[in-house]
């Protein structure tokens, strides 16, 4: 249900960078822990873009894996369920997220006109 | 026309974030600290906060009520002659299930914080949306209550992994439920582990005092240990 207001944020996002030109394909790049649906999350981008340069533009979400890292003995393992704990260490070990928590806006295509050299 | 790639690379959540730090700002200027206060609906923020705001010593205590529509809850405190603005995201903000910095920002003017040394903001109940948007708080609580059961954690780890405490709500009704105390707290701590939890019941007010405890010390500018 989220995904209304990520959505919004993609728009306000692109439409800072694009500078007023149209926008043909967003590049979003997505982690697993951020509980994205991405149906949805298209769905709803696809409604918020209208009457902006996003406006019918393709939502590509390129979605990454949750992976964590243990600070202590430095290992790295995917993880499917939310356990923060590391395997070889136990409880106690302090842990990051190598990757997995992104949600941001990676590139954009725009449309420009070609330039007409002067005479 | 031709198209061109534009690199980027941007959380596309950073406007929020900027304005969340420019609210946080006020609220340090102003000398005032904030709790963003979470949970899904009905379990139990405005009783937990009933037995609590007008009794933090030395703490002045304003409360932000955020609701999609009404003022039912912001009516409940205000009968505790504590200051409490309403925010309804309905219709001003699209009946949004959550608040954001914006939301917040447009509050600010409303809010007494020269009277008051503690504002609490009650976010909209929701376990999904409000744990992606910062409003400029010092600390996250979130309540989590019995009778929602053992594998919330698991199923919502964005809120559970946001917060600095979790307030596990209606233990009276332990000696009524199935609920699986021990198994609750493992999938908490498979999912933030070691983070600060109080076993409360509004209803009975058991296990109230060590949070109005941990809200007088935020209050009052002592580092909380979290």
């Amino acid at each position: 249900m989220h995904e209304l207001s990520l959505s919004s944020a993609i728009v306000n996002t692109v439409v800072k960078h694009a500078a007023g030109r149209r926008v043909s394909v967003v590049n979003l790049r997505v982690g697993a822990l951020r509980q994205v649906v991405p149906d949805t999350l298209e769905f709803y981008f696809e409604f918020v873009a209208r009457g902006t340069v996003c406006e019918g533009a393709t939502l590509e979400q390129e979605l990454t894996p949750a992976r964590l890292r243990c600070g202590d003995c430095d290992s790295e393992w995917a993880i499917e369920m939310p356990v923060f704990m590391c395997p070889r260490c136990g409880p106690g070990a302090s842990i990051e997220i190598a990757s997995g928590d992104e949600f941001e806006v990676e590139s954009i295509e725009v449309e420009e006109a070609e330039c007409i050299a002067p005479r | 026309m031709h198209r061109t790639k534009v690199k980027i690379v941007e959380e596309a959540l950073d406007a929020n974030n900027t304005i969340a730090r420019a609210n946080r700002d006020d609220f340090e200027r102003a000398g005032v600290k904030v709790v963003n206060f979470m949970s899904a609906p009905g379990a139990g923020k405005t009783a937990l906060l009933e037995r609590v705001v007008d009794q933090l010593p030395g703490v002045r205590v304003g409360v932000l009520e955020g609701d999609v529509q009404g003022s039912m809850d912001a009516d409940r405190l205000a009968t505790l002659h504590v200051p409490v603005t309403q925010l309804n995201t309905d219709p001003s903000f699209g009946g949004e299930c959550h608040l954001d910095a914006n939301m917040v920002r447009t509050a600010l003017p409303d809010l007494p914080l020269d009277e008051i040394d503690l504002l609490v903001i009650e976010n909209v109940g929701n376990l999904v949306c409000p744990a992606e948007f910062k409003v400029g708080e010092d600390a996250r609580i979130m309540v989590s209550a019995i009778t929602e059961g053992e594998e919330k954690p698991l199923k919502y780890p964005l809120m559970f992994r946001a917060c600095e405490l979790v307030l596990i709500n209606k233990i009276d009704l332990l000696p009524h439920l199935d609920f699986d105390l021990d198994r609750f707290l493992h999938n908490l701590d498979a999912v933030n582990p070691g983070v600060a939890r109080m076993l409360v019941s509004a209803r009975t007010g058991e296990g109230v005092e060590q949070w109005r405890d941990w809200l007088t010390r935020l209050g009052s500018d002592v580092q909380v240990a979290v």
